[in-house]
Parts: structure tokens; C-alpha cells; sequence
């Protein structure tokens, strides 16, 4: 099928209007949040239905031709960038919310609903929805449940898998499933646990059950400024150790808190404190007055500068966009910028904050650290500027080094923004070849042909081989020679292609 | 107009904006893609394409200036699409200013792409040929009100004439107020010496179609600034901002209006520019911006855009009276673009709202969100313009028996909308409301 032929078709099932495929309209679907690289789609697509999407797919399965979801495009990891030049099934206009049930917490949403828009909607009448990554008022909860999202509020919550029941699910031929169910567990196996983060490699959600919840009835937020990282990490373990669970423990160090304070989000932090806490309790409103004491107590027990309790819901809500934005902020202080997300034992983040500061230190690269403290769920923000030639390939490099450390101290690579295609490599830290073998053949069952968002997630056994020894000479030698050697790059989007 | 040719300044780069003023590395390579901006954006909330999101506009740009892109419709229609609203900016952690890569990248599509047919036409006539001239904006406004007066529109209305017109300017036909006799530039005395203690000099910037359609609210902000100590001016030699032109792409002819305007406000002398247009307030703010490469003017329009402020703002600041007089009405506030996003003005309206005894002002939800005026945009894309005015129509209470805003565009869009809907509703502007309690204050004295 030529680009023209795929274009009739495509328009047959949508309609002109919801079909782009003039090569010069699609630049503005090349990459996602992870803007290292970069690749045109053969088309973008707006369906409307399941019958839509379900149609589209066929066609595409069909003519043999690669298709990738994509929702808001916030992903980190790359996990919506075309490399194969993929038709994108652009799912933001299947927005709607369908049903709610609010006596049994249960909402049906199509999957390019915004997160932040359902918890709108249903605020008035009490309720909300949980999870809340940091773009949770662009990101869609169909790719939530791809990236298997998490939020602020997941220490005490739980991540996106603990918040859906049931999806419509349609596969890389077209079919239609459901799984998971409304109520109760589904018997037989758990294919909706599955399928939650597989980052739109094992098909499509277009239908979404989630949960809802009762807003708490009472809820404190507490800012506490530390003069150094050791002491603002013992007072995340102090709190957890002394048994609160805290709705969310945020940290940023000095020079997160810079980026945000040069934006619209103003707090106005001093200069010379290392950390910062951001932590929120709730529940019900006759305990969380004691509870907030005793974390103000937990804090001041750990020398803290400062320690303040939101006055009013303006003041909160300050505070949580300071947080919330500190990525976007970045572009204040960087012109580019990769995020990491590592995991790490919580008792280790001294330690492991140690390591990276090291690793910036050595690659000349300005590391910003931003992450939820009481998860140990780190987010080094690594600043570079790509105009700079090899820098790009640097900062990577260096995103994978802090992985390692992750990975070294007993944690994982990615907490919550998924392995993409950004951190396939990195799957090696933590996988032998059989287990990813195993997952691969998993992925087969249900994407046989591998169209649906072909390369990302787990990396393909013949290329991993010599892409890993090529890339660990480098890491051996690159500090060597002082910068990264130019000739160094990640494989383009048609070497890749061609290993598949 | 033939293709201007363009000058070498590109040698030696790869890129697809060829003319002086291109946008700039510095601002577009300060986006990081974090997709933060796309849900507030009008116009992907209308169409979910990328193209016509912030993001997706800035990247656009970023690679037509990289030479990855031509300047062709894969640039220029999501450029002209934008509605300018600076919605994005508002959200943009990192602080890009998507309004001004778009104005700088119109101005590409401008000397590469002078309009042709009607849309080209009507710009060119009033951009260049009406605006800009005060003699003939007089000309135009007599004419308007004799067309008013005389029955011509009664006839024109009543015989079907107007049904050549299509369907948006026949309803922006229907909703132009009743010109006054005289425009406020004449109207009003050249001082208007302060009442009680003097704050300050301020001088008043009237306006093109603020004053053609709107001279009323251009009194009325006289009136109320000069009850708060303010010594009003109106320098009678001052000419339309030049806001128009700069959306549209015409810098050129931007810049020669700014330079008049700096100019004459200069030797005004006065302390304060006041403004009541939002779209024109933040043009004023923003002049040293189009000045960025002008030795002589960069500097007296950073002096020039300090000294404006919108009237709403300037009341607040140097402290106002709060009236006496009852207004028993129940209204609700559109937030104005260019005064909210732009200019980011939103709690002083405010403020002076709920300081009038007896008015009740209730909030409307997204009372942020453009009304799809922007300028002459509702003439230039009837169609999201059409989609944007029936949301906002939605989201007015139902109880309120007013709209107010702070700026003559939107009050034509939202009067087109009340007309459309047969609405039982007035859309007002707020130094009305105000110039009203005060005048009823001095009636019960
Ligand atoms: C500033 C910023 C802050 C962030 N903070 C957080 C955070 O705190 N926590 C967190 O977890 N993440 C965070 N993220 C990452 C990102 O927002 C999440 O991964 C989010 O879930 C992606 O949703 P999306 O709608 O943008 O999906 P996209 O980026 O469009 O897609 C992501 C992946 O999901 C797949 N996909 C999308 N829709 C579907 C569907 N319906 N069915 C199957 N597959 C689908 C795509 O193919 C792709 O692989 C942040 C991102 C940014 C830019
Ligand atoms: S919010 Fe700002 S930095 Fe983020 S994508 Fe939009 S314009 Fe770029
Ligand atoms: S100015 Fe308004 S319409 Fe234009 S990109 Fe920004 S939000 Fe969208």
C-alpha cells in the first residue's frame, strides 16, 4: 500500500477531517515528552469509537503497516515516538466519561479522558481519582495505564494498576477484548494486570473501568527546608519508621528549586538550603492535626531550617504546582533536559544522591533532582543543550550511569515512566537474556506480527548483544578522553527498523 | 503586492525564514516539550491536532527556522490559527512566549506571502489603509453612524441586502453599538484637572476601535479616574497602537504606528499611559519587544510601556474610592485574554467590581478561556471563532443578568453571541459599571 492508497483508506473508515498524512503535517507527532529523538509517522488518526479504532487496526494489520497509540504525548520514555514510521492511533479525541457509579466508586472512561478532567468532573459530588502523575492535567488515563503511572499521592495510594478493574481492550488484529472485571476479580489469568504498563505494546485500551475514591476529609501539607540532603532523607525514613503514612513525601534539591522559582510558580525558596520536603497527610479530619504535629516534630528531631503549615488551600495549592511543574521549569535553566526515574531502597538516598552529584560532577552535565522521597522513587533531571554536538549522546549516557547506580543498590530503572525506548538497554541491568526472552514471547502472543508499537520495552536479543559491548567501551573509556566521543551516537530509527 | 524579495541574512544558514525579525533561537529553544500547555489551548481543545497546540506551534517554528520545514501551510496555518490568546503562556513552567514566535513567525508569512482575495483585501484596507490614519478612521465612523442613523440600515436590514454577507459578519452587523455623535478623542476636554488630591497625570490612550464603537467606555474611564485623583490628558495627536497590525504579521507598519504613539506620549509628560482596550494594553506593554533591535526605540519603549497600565490596574495601585452609589445587578466577569493571560491582570477587576454597592458578581466556569474574538480573528476563522463564542455562551449563569469585560473585542464577540442566542443579557465593560455607582453617588448627595 503507497502513502496515497493508505490515506484513501484511513479516510474511507474516519472521514477527511480526522486523517492527517501529508508528510507536512506531521511533524508536530515526531517524539513525545523525550525529545532525544526523533522520527516522522506515516499518518496520525483520530478515532472516535472502539468500532473506529478496532477498524483502523485491521487495515493496518492487514497491510502489514506499523501503528503505535499515543494519548497527550507527555510520555518520558518515548514510548509514543514512530521510529518505525508507525501510523499514530491518536486517541485524545475519545474523551469522553461514560458512567459513573459513584455508591460502588467505579467511573468508565474512554482512554484520552485527561486524569485531572475526571477527578473535575466528579469533584463537586465528593469524589476523585488517585492516581496523579505531575502532568496529570494533560496526560490521558489510556496512557496511564500503558506507563502504568504514578503520582504523588502513590505512597499511600498505590501506582494506576491498583486503580483500574477492567478495560476494553482491542488487540494488534483488530479484535475486541474485555478484561479485567467491574466488580471482584476476573477468574483465569490476570491479563488486565498484564496489560497495565506494557506501554502500548500488547494492543489498545479504549474502554477503562477505574476506581474512584472519597476525597479525604481532612488534609495538611507541610513545607520543610533542610540544610542538607542527609538530613532531609533521615526525616523521610523517620517518618515512615515511626508508622505514618503520609499521603505523599516530595523532595527537590537547590537546583530544582531554582528552575521553579524562575517560573510562573514562584515560591520563593532560599538560596542556601540543600532540600526540600513537601509532605502531605490526610484522612480524617479529628486525627490529621495530630498526625501533621508529629511529622513537624519528626522534622525539627532532623535540624530543619524551617518547617511550615499551609495556611490556606491557596498556599497548598502553591506549594503542589511548585512541585508539580518543576520538570516543565527545567527549560528555565537548561535548553534541554532528560528525566530519569530510578528506584532506590529508600535508606539508600543519601548515599545514592552522593553518586549522581559525582556523575554531574564528572560529565560536566548540571543533574536537578526532583522525586517522591517516600517512595525512594528518584528523578534526576539531567540538563544539556543538544545544539552542542555529542552532548545529546552525553546526557544519555549519563542517565544510564545513574540507572546503573539504581540498579546496583538494589533498586530498578523506572519507577513510573516506563522503559520505552529510552532505557531498553538499561532492561539488561536487571534481566538475563532468559527473562527477556520470556517476555518477548509473551509479547508475541498477543502482537504476533509485531505492529503495535514495534522496538519499545524490551530490547531484541540479536541487536542488545553488540549494541552492549559497543556501549560499554564507551562507558569504560568516555571520562578518558574528558567528553564523549563524537562519533558515538544511539542507533537511528532505520537501523533499528532493520533489526527487528 | 509582489514577493518581497528576501534579504541575504540568511547566508550561510538553513532555514526557511529568510526576512529580518525571524523568531528567535532563544525563545523557541527554551520549550522542553513537557505538553503542559495543550490543554489549556483553545484551539486543541477544539480539534486535538498537535499542529494547533502550543507545542506542536513552537516545534513547527523551531524546525521551519532550522531549514527542516518550508514556509508552507504546514507552517502557516497552524501560525494564523492561534488565536493569540497566550492561554499557554499562563501554564508554561519553562516561559516560553508562544505570542511572540507567533507574531514573529507572521511576520515571516507576511513578506514571503503578501494575502491575496478578500481576507487579504479587507486586512490590507483597514490594516494599512484605515487604522493606522486618524482622519480616515473619522471618516469611517461617520459613515457607520450615518449608515445607522439615516434608516440605511433599517432599509438594509429590512430589503435583504445584508444577506450577501456571510453569516458571522451579519451578525457582527447586527451587535455594533450606536456610535456616538463624536468620538472621546474629541469629545473630551485635552486636561481634565484631578478631583481631590492629585495622584498623578495619566493619559489617555483611546484608541482605534475603542473609539469608534466604544467612545462611551472611553469617557466613562475619564470620568472615573479623574473622581480618583488622577489629571487625565488626551493627547489629541496619538494613533491606533498598532496591535492589529503586529497579529496580522505587519510589523512594519506595527513599528511606525509605536514610534508616533511613544512619541507623542513622551511629550506628554504624564506619569501614567491608561488604557481600557486589553488587547491594546498589552501591545503598549509590549512595544519594546518589537523594538528589540532598534537602538534609539528599544530604550524609549521600555520608558514608553512602563509608564501604561490598564485602568482597572492603575485604580488598585494608586487607590481608589470605592462608590457610594447602589448598582442592584447580578453580573459575572470574562476574563479578557489579553488582560488576564497577557497582561496577567485579574484580581483588580475584580476588585472594583465587588466594591459596588448592591452588585452581585458570580463566577463563570473558565472565565479564562478566549472567546474566539482575538482581533479580527472572528472574521478571519468564522468557524473555531463560532465554536469558541457558543462555549463561552455556555458557560455564562444562568442568573446573571450582565456580562463584564475589560475589552471592546470580546465585548463585540459576546454581544454576537447574546444576539445569536436572543439572550436577554448585557455585555458591559467595567469602568462602566463603576462611572455608573459613582454618578448615582453623586445623585444622592
Ligand atoms: C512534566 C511531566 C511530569 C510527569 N510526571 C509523571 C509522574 O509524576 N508520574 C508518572 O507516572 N509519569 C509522569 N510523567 C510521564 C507521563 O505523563 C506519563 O507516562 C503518562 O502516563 C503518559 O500519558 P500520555 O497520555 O501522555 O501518554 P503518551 O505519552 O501519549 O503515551 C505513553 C505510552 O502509552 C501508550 N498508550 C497511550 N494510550 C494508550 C492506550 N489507550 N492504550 C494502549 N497504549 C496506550 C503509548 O503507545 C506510549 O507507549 C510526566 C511527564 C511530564 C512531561
Ligand atoms: S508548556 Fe511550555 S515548555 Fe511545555 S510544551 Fe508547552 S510551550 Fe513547551
Ligand atoms: S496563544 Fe492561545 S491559541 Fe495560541 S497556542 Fe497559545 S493557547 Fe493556543
Amino acid at each position: 500500500m503507497n502513502d496515497a492508497q493508505l490515506g484513501r483508506a484511513l479516510t474511507e473508515i474516519l472521514g477527511e477531517r480526522r486523517v492527517l498524512y501529508k508528510p507536512n503535517q506531521l511533524h508536530a507527532y515526531a517524539c513525545d515528552g523525550y525529545t532525544a529523538r526523533q522520527a516522522l509517522p506515516r499518518a496520525v488518526v483520530f478515532p472516535e469509537t472502539t468500532e473506529e479504532v478496532a477498524a483502523v487496526v485491521k487495515l493496518l494489520h492487514d497491510n502489514d503497516i506499523p501503528f503505535l497509540p499515543r494519548g497527550a504525548g507527555t510520555g518520558l520514555s518515548g514510548g509514543a515516538i514512530p521510529l518505525n514510521g508507525e501510523v499514530i492511533i491518536s486517541l485524545v479525541r475519545m474523551n469522553k466519561l461514560l458512567s459513573v457509579d459513584f455508591e460502588n466508586l467505579r467511573a468508565v472512561v474512554q482512554p484520552g479522558l485527561v486524569n485531572l478532567t475526571l477527578t473535575k468532573r466528579i469533584t463537586g459530588q465528593g469524589f476523585y481519582y488517585a492516581p496523579d502523575p505531575s502532568s496529570q492535567s494533560v496526560c490521558t488515563i489510556g496512557g496511564n495505564l500503558a506507563e502504568n503511572a504514578g503520582g504523588s499521592h502513590c505512597l499511600k495510594y498505590g501506582v494506576t494498576t491498583n486503580h483500574i478493574v477492567a478495560t476494553k481492550f482491542v488487540l494488534p488484529d483488530g479484535s475486541v477484548i474485555d478484561l479485567g472485571s467491574p466488580y471482584g476479580d476476573a477468574p483465569g489469568y490476570d491479563l488486565l494486570g498484564l496489560v497495565v504498563g506494557s506501554e502500548g505494546t500488547l494492543g489498545i485500551a479504549t474502554e477503562i473501568t477505574v476506581r474512584i475514591l472519597k476525597k479525604p476529609e481532612g488534609v495538611k501539607t507541610a513545607l520543610a527546608m533542610f540544610d542538607r540532603v542527609a538530613d532531609a532523607s533521615d526525616t523521610v525514613s523517620g517518618i515512615i519508621g515511626a508508622g505514618i503514612i503520609p499521603a505523599a513525601i516530595e523532595m527537590m534539591d537547590q537546583l530544582a528549586m531554582q528552575a521553579v522559582d524562575k517560573s510562573n510558580y514562584h515560591v520563593g525558596y532560599p538560596s542556601d538550603i540543600e532540600a526540600v520536603l513537601l509532605i502531605e497527610v490526610d484522612g480524617l479530619a479529628a486525627g490529621v492535626d495530630e498526625v501533621m504535629d508529629r511529622v513537624v516534630e519528626i522534622c525539627r528531631r532532623h535540624h530543619v531550617r524551617t518547617v511550615k503549615v499551609a495556611q490556606s488551600e491557596a498556599e497548598r495549592a502553591l506549594w503542589w504546582s511548585s512541585r508539580k511543574m518543576a520538570f516543565g521549569a527545567t527549560g528555565r535553566i537548561s535548553p534541554d533536559y532528560i528525566v530519569q526515574d530510578g528506584v532506590i531502597p529508600r535508606t539508600r538516598l543519601t548515599e545514592v544522591l552522593q553518586r549522581i552529584a559525582e556523575i554531574s560532577r564528572e560529565s560536566g552535565l548540571r543533574i536537578a533532582n526532583v522525586f517522591h522521597a517516600g517512595d525512594g522513587n528518584l528523578h534526576p533531571l539531567i540538563c544539556y543543550d543538544s545544539r552542542i554536538p555529542g552532548e545529546t549522546e552525553k546526557a544519555i549516557q549519563v542517565g544510564s550511569a545513574v540507572l546503573k547506580v539504581c540498579a546496583d543498590v538494589g533498586g530498578t530503572i523506572t519507577g513510573e515512566h516506563g522503559v520505552g525506548i529510552e532505557k531498553l538497554e538499561e532492561m539488561r541491568f536487571m534481566f538475563s537474556d532468559d527473562d527477556l526472552a520470556a517476555q518477548l514471547a509473551v509479547r508475541a502472543v498477543f502482537n504476533p506480527k509485531d505492529l503495535c508499537n514495534r522496538g519499545k520495552l524490551i530490547p531484541q536479543p540479536s541487536r542488545c548483544a553488540e549494541v552492549r559491548n559497543a556501549r560499554h567501551i564507551i562507558e569504560e573509556n568516555w571520562q578518558i578522553f574528558g567528553t564523549f566521543p563524537e562519533h558515538a551516537r544511539v542507533l537511528g530509527p532505520d537501523e533499528v527498523g532493520a533489526q527487528g | 503586492m509582489a514577493k518581497t524579495e528576501p534579504e541575504l541574512l540568511s547566508a550561510g544558514r538553513q532555514t526557511a525564514f529568510l526576512w529580518p525579525d525571524p523568531p528567535e533561537e532563544d525563545k523557541y529553544s527554551v520549550c522542553v516539550h513537557c505538553g503542559f500547555c495543550l490543554e489549556v489551548c483553545p484551539t486543541y481543545q477544539e480539534w486535538k491536532d498537535e499542529n494547533h497546540s502550543p507545542r506542536g506551534r513552537v516545534f513547527l517554528i523551531k524546525e521551519a527556522a532550522e531549514g527542516k520545514l518550508p514556509l508552507d501551510e504546514s507552517v502557516i496555518d497552524p501560525v494564523f490559527t492561534c488565536l493569540d490568546c497566550r492561554a499557554c503562556e499562563t501554564v508554561c513552567p519553562s516561559g516560553v512566549q508562544v505570542g511572540a514566535l507567533i507574531e514573529e513567525a507572521r511576520g515571516q508569512v507576511h513578506h514571503a506571502q503578501p494575502k491575496t482575495g478578500m481576507t487579504g483585501a479587507i486586512e490590507r484596507f483597514f490594516l494599512r489603509g484605515v487604522f493606522p490614519h486618524p482622519k480616515r478612521l473619522k471618516a469611517l465612523r461617520g459613515l457607520m453612524r450615518f449608515y445607522q442613523k439615516s434608516g440605511l440600515r433599517t432599509a438594509a436590514r429590512k430589503t435583504g441586502a445584508l444577506r450577501v454577507l456571510p453569516k458571522h459578519l451579519r451578525e457582527m452587523e447586527a451587535v455594533i453599538p450606536d456610535i456616538q455623535p463624536k468620538a472621546a478623542i474629541e469629545a473630551l476636554p485635552e486636561r481634565m484637572p484631578a478631583q481631590g488630591q492629585k495622584k498623578g497625570t495619566a493619559a489617555l490612550f483611546t484608541g482605534c476601535v475603542m473609539d469608534v464603537f466604544f467612545s462611551d467606555v472611553n469617557c466613562a474611564t475619564a470620568r472615573v479616574a479623574n473622581r480618583n485623583g488622577l489629571e487625565v490628558l488626551v493627547p489629541r495627536d496619538q494613533i491606533c497602537c498598532g496591535a492589529l497590525q503586529v497579529h496580522a504579521g505587519d510589523r512594519e507598519q506595527a513599528r511606525a504606528m509605536a514610534r508616533h504613539n511613544i512619541d507623542v506620549f513622551e511629550r506628554s509628560g504624564a506619569d501614567y499611559v491608561i488604557i481600557n482596550a486589553a488587547g491594546c494594553g498589552a501591545a503598549l506593554k509590549e512595544y519594546p519587544e518589537l523594538f528589540k533591535d532598534d537602538p534609539v526605540y528599544h530604550d524609549k519603549a521600555v520608558a514608553f510601556s512602563k509608564r501604561v497600565r490598564d485602568i482597572s490596574e492603575l485604580l488598585v495601585e494608586v487607590g481608589y474610592e470605592p462608590p457610594r452609589g447602589k448598582v442592584e445587578r447580578t453580573v459575572t466577569y470574562h476574563d479578557a485574554c489579553h488582560l488576564c493571560h497577557a497582561q496577567k491582570i485579574r484580581s483588580q477587576p475584580r476588585e472594583l467590581l465587588r466594591s459596588i454597592p448592591g452588585l452581585r458578581v458570580i463566577e463563570m466556569p473558565d472565565s479564562e478561556r478566549c472567546c474566539g474574538s482575538a482581533g479580527i480573528y472572528n472574521l478571519t476563522h468564522p468557524e473555531m471563532a463560532g465554536a469558541l463564542l457558543e462555549r463561552k455562551m455556555d458557560d455564562i449563569p444562568a442568573e446573571v443578568d450582565a456580562v463584564v469585560m475589560g475589552n471592546p473585542g470580546c465585548m463585540m464577540q459576546i454581544r454576537a453571541g447574546v444576539h445569536r442566542r436572543q439572550a436577554d443579557l448585557d455585555v458591559l465593560h467595567t469602568v462602566e459599571l463603576l462611572d455608573l455607582a459613582y454618578q448615582k453617588e453623586e445623585k444622592q448627595r
